[in-house]
């Protein structure tokens, strides 16, 4: 038996069909991927993800820690509830995990990944050295991520009306907090949506209040499908610690002035960045296939540079139900053309588009 | 909770096989297989009039989550394919012991029949 978040046993009463994800029972679908999918792009969904990692950091040093700690900088967060999307990176620039960091009126918030939990709370303490900083780890908290163009008018319709009318005014990546709920315009889907960070005993009544509205449970299957429209990356796949955030298509997450702020990995990555204008480091880009076929993570990419054949990787791919063809991402030379990928054995021609493909709904590429 | 009807005939690789009045094979790939796969999305159809062995590869079934390949659970000619499947591979997953068959193969070596599994015999390896 895995890890099980609050909500468990909801998941089991939808008939949620239960998978071990980095060492929790998670639903990974209910009744149809696909049809879980469409709820979200068209009305709203509701996804656990409880098994995510909040930390919460406090303390004098909080914000310099932070500067120190990620490659984006938290400076940027001008005002309490301000979001911002952040790599952790290793001395040599590779990634350690991705996160979202909240500046609250005391202190900040971090959610990381729940596959990386371990290793990112033991780098956090290692680096904490020579900093008045407190690092919690909030495990009696649930995550519950609510998605779609209706989600948000679905979930003030549960609140008292002073926190809905704030809720409805809450800009894009912001946060607000009422008692002990954290209500954030964030999430991984592509669509407008919250999510809620609240303690775990509220978390079953909520899911029965927001399933009784027509909010349909979504698994972690339609959740990878809705991010990979959305072209967002996924740690462990998309990048890892030996990939830089140059070749992960991360470079806008990286703050590079002021020039004095001695980030982690910083050296690495100016080396990397310079290295992907030589031509040296690959990037990472969408790739499409309107024939029959599905591309998946880890088929090889054979494309050409200045005339030479070269090759890529697929880092993650799917059947987009939204587009009804397949997308992926991939990490291939830089400036490659002529794009085929390698389906047993035959050559598939596939089109290089920017690594974003639905958004609110409907089809952003060319 | 998979169904496995009585009456059919199914290999381990998760075809089943139902013999038809005129000695031919209707071939499809079972609820239990349908589920694990989740919502399927293209299918590569056999090649029609093909004379293909047992356990040879005939068709791929692409789902969402999985691309899977699908044996012949029996030597033949393939005499019927379910063009349908290739607009609509849905079909499988709402009804894989009817509308969602794949192919008919006419039997070169009916003992072959034999070396099959029952339907209890195919639930048990599906526990």
């Amino acid at each position: 038996m895995g890890h099980r978040t609050p909500l468990y046993q909801k998941h089991l009463d939808a008939n949620a069909r239960i998978v071990d994800f980095g060492g929790w029972d998670m639903p990974i679908q209910y009744q149809s991927l696909i049809e879980e999918h469409h709820a979200v792009r068209q009305h709203a969904g509701m996804f656990d993800v409880s098994h995510m990692t909040v930390v919460d950091v406090n303390g004098a040093d909080a914000k310099a820690w932070l500067q120190y700690l990620l490659a984006n900088d938290v400076d940027r967060l001008k005002e309490t509830g301000k979001a911002l999307y952040s790599a952790m990176l290793n001395a040599d620039g590779g990634v350690v995990d991705d996160l979202i960091v909240y500046r609250r009126q005391e202190g900040y918030r971090l959610v990381v990944n729940c596959g990386t939990r371990d290793k990112d709370l033991a780098w956090m303490q290692q680096h904490a050295k020579g900093f008045q900083v407190s690092i919690t780890y909030r495990p009696e908290l649930a995550i519950l991520a609510v998605h779609g163009p209706e989600s948000i008018d679905k979930v003030c319709s549960l609140l008292a009306p002073d926190v809905a009318a704030s809720v409805q005014a809450l800009g894009n990546f912001k946060a607000l907090e009422s008692g002990t709920w954290f209500i954030a315009r964030t999430g991984y889907t592509g669509e407008r949506g919250l999510e809620l960070i609240i303690p775990s005993e509220d978390a079953p009544a909520l899911w029965d209040k927001l399933l009784t509205i027509g909010v349909r449970p979504i698994g972690l299957g339609a959740r990878d499908t809705l991010r990979l429209e959305a072209g967002m990356n996924l740690y462990g796949h998309d990048m890892n610690e030996s990939i830089s955030p140059i070749a992960a298509n991360m470079i806008q997450t990286i703050a590079w002035e002021p020039a004095s702020r001695q980030f982690i990995g910083r050296a690495a990555v100016e080396k990397h960045r310079a290295q992907q204008e030589a031509g040296e480091l690959p990037c990472l880009i969408g790739l499409v296939m309107e024939e029959r076929g599905v591309l998946r993570e880890g088929l090889r990419v054979v494309c050409t540079v200045n005339g030479q054949e070269r090759e890529g990787v697929i880092t993650s791919g799917t059947f987009s139900p939204t587009l009804k063809h397949s997308i992926a991402l991939a990490r291939i030379p830089v400036g490659s053309t002529d794009c085929h990928v390698d389906i047993r054995g035959k050559l598939i021609p596939v089109r290089i588009v920017k690594p974003n493909f639905v958004r609110f709904g409907a089809k952003v590429f060319e | 909770m998979s169904s496995f009807p009585e009456g059919l005939k199914y290999a381990a690789t998760h075809e089943w096989v139902r013999v038809e009045s005129d000695g031919s094979v209707t071939v499809g790939i079972t609820d239990h297989a349908q589920e694990l796969l989740g919502d399927i999305v293209f299918i590569e159809l056999p090649k029609l009039g093909a004379d293909v062995s047992a356990k040879q590869e005939i068709s791929v079934v692409e789902s969402v989550k999985a691309a899977s390949d699908i044996y012949a659970p029996i030597s033949g000619k393939i005499v019927a394919i379910n063009d349908a499947l290739l607009d609509s591979p849905e079909i499988v997953n709402s009804s894989p012991y009817g509308d969602g068959w794949f192919c008919r193969i006419v039997p070169s070596d009916k003992s072959e029949l034999d070396e099959l599994l029952d339907a209890n015999g195919y639930a048990e390896i599906c526990e």
